[in-house]
């Protein structure tokens, strides 16, 4: 999977409320509405600045709270083609891979906003065209490349009715 | 190289040697969901064109968050779940039965050394009974109902020693605040936290649980504890099904180990608004409390409940204050009427509602106005948790929530005991 697009910085501790405020993620199961006020909290006018295919890019513990779906739902419906981070929360990390979202752990400090980025995420590279370097990631491990190569769990169950998936 | 509980117990239940990091595919005893996320995951269960639960037998629904439904589009998500299950044949705990995590170990469906996803964050409670419980979203919960399955990625283990007796009136609660406050609030991601040690293995069962309930709090997958004469004494009690504890090996090898001695312990409090923000009592004690909250999968048990009528007993809530009281379940309603509890409680001034999450998580039932400070026996205090994001939040031991009722004030609860 090839990925390539401009990055939007936020900090730590980014937790699923601002990722989409309780406020709009009770009221309606419309995505698109949702994607429109992804990360309002943090930044109103972040959804009118999104490319298809950006990046948010952030610090430690993104996506923690909750455990609701609604969170990377909103992030995909608002045409982010990843999410780069020091680190997950564990719950919103699996909804991530199962809803169809991929993840980049590394050290984002070599990160600055409006950097232009790419990754290979099969080979496990991330270039900072910007910057002209190349940032170590932890690649993802095969399993979740698959589930994400199908376009989500629900694709995957729908395409073999269970997991099939080469274990390590 | 030896085996950490969570390793042993994904090997076992993947038929693989499984260790740190790696990825498994394991069966699942058992599945479950409340109402929500059981709504998105029967969504996903039909864009999954599945047709059959795994083992109905294996899967429960638990109408809890939102019970009795306060909204006309809660009650159309609750009928969901009520023709789903009735469709499906799975087990439905409808209005009234109480909240999920006291629900699961209570019928005795979920034992050592089980393996139990659950779509609520606080399924890691029933590490408590040597179970590796953890929570999950909406998909992953359809995917386990389909196949009985579901793929993890192995934890690395941080073991807590727990050393020393804990003094009177501080409570398993104050020790878990104050683990959290130490490791802070993604001290623990990723991983599980095993807790030994002395002060663990003198605590009931009942104050267990609310030490691998938190472990969320501190970003763990689940909270283990190795099992003992209790774990086995109150598992029979509650569960015709047979099982084996899981011990973890001598050598197995740890991410972490933090030891402490809890001889000194004071009451713990957790100040708004999040749960790793934690101090001894006294740093807070005389703040205006508006409204005190016992209850929750944290702290609405049989215990809970007596400690609070121990100082209540004959006495009435400050002025100007209010006390909501919700039972984890409704046979924890039942015994404290029994015992007598309830009347001791409701004398005493308490607003008893409907066993379930009650105002925890702010559906519901007792949201506070702007400017309120509320102290509650739960185990979240974020911005908004309890339904209104002017409101401040203060968590601590039933102990301390009662003691502080009696007062309009936060209140050491030592001098009690
Ligand atoms: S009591 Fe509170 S924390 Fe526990 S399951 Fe209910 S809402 Fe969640």
């Amino acid at each position: 999977m090839y990925l390539k697009g401009k990055a939007h910085k936020f900090g730590n501790d980014v937790n699923t409320d601002y990722i989409i405020s309780g406020r709009y993620k009770f009221k309606t199961l419309d995505m698109k509405e949702l994607a429109r006020h992804v990360m309002e909290d943090l930044d109103p006018e972040f959804y009118a600045r999104i490319k298809k295919g950006d990046f948010i890019v952030a610090g430690k513990n993104f996506g923690c709270g909750s455990s609701r779906e609604q969170a990377p739902l909103a992030i995909i419906n608002a045409d982010i083609s990843a999410v780069i981070a020091k680190s997950f929360a564990r719950i919103f990390y699996r909804n991530c891979i199962n809803t169809g979202l991929p993840l980049v752990e590394c050290d984002t400090d070599l990160i600055e906003p409006g950097d232009e980025l790419e990754i290979d995420l099969n080979q496990g590279i991330l270039k900072n065209m910007t910057r002209g370097i190349d940032i170590p990631i932890t690649p993802l491990p095969p399993v979740m490349l698959k589930i994400l190569d199908d376009g989500g769990l629900v694709e995957h169950f729908k395409k073999y009715g269970t997991f099939n998936l080469t274990e390590k | 190289m030896g085996k950490t509980i969570a390793e042993k117990i994904l090997s076992y239940k993947s038929g693989k040697n499984a260790k740190a990091n790696d990825i498994v595919i394991a069966d699942l005893d058992f599945v479950m969901g409340q109402d929500g996320t059981s709504p998105l995951a029967i969504q996903a269960f039909n864009e999954m064109k599945a047709v059959r639960v795994f083992d109905p037998k294996r899967v429960a629904m638990v109408i809890d968050h939102s019970s009795p439904s306060p909204l006309q589009g809660v009650s159309q998500l609750h009928q969901q779940m009520r023709q789903f299950a009735s469709e499906q044949g799975i087990i439905l705990y409808d209005i009234g039965e109480g909240v999920c995590h006291q629900l699961l170990p209570e019928q005795g469906l979920v034992v050592p050394g089980d393996l139990i996803i659950g779509a609520d964050s606080h399924t890691c409670t029933y590490g408590a009974i040597n179970a590796f419980s953890t929570g999950v979203g909406s998909t992953d919960l359809a995917a386990g109902i389909v196949s009985g399955k579901l793929w993890f990625k192995v934890p690395e283990t941080i073991k807590f020693i727990c050393n020393g007796k804990l003094p009177p009136g501080v409570f398993s609660k104050d020790l878990i605040l104050f683990l959290i406050g130490d490791v802070t609030a993604d001290g623990a991601t990723y991983m599980a936290a095993e807790y030994v040690g002395e002060a663990i293995k003198d605590l009931s069962v009942e104050a267990r649980f609310t030490i691998s309930n938190m472990a969320i709090e501190m970003g763990a997958k689940c909270g283990l504890m190795e099992g003992d004469e209790k774990t086995v004494a109150w598992v029979k009690a509650h569960s015709q099904r047979d099982f084996e504890l899981v011990q973890a090996d001598e050598d197995a090898e740890y991410a972490r180990v933090l030891e402490y001695d809890v001889s000194d312990l004071e009451p713990q409090v957790a100040k708004p608004h999040t749960v790793d923000h934690v101090a001894p009592v006294g740093e807070v004690a005389g703040t205006r409390i508006h409204q005190g909250f016992i209850g929750t999968c944290t702290n609405g048990r049989m215990e809970d409940l007596r400690i609070a009528a121990q100082i209540l007993q004959g006495k009435k809530i400050a002025p100007d204050t209010r006390f909501i009281v919700a039972p984890s379940s409704r046979q924890v309603m039942l015994e404290a009427m029994a015992e007598g509890i309830l009347q001791i409680l409701v004398e005493a001034g308490a607003a008893v509602v409907t066993p379930g999450c009650g105002p925890c998580v702010g559906t519901h039932n007792g949201v506070p106005s702007d400017g309120e400070n509320v102290i509650s026996t739960a185990n979240r205090n974020f911005k908004g948790r309890m339904g209104n994001n002017r409101a401040f939040v203060y968590l601590a031991s039933p102990a301390t929530v009662a003691a502080s009722m009696l007062t309009g004030k936060i209140t050491d609860p030592r001098e009690f005991f």
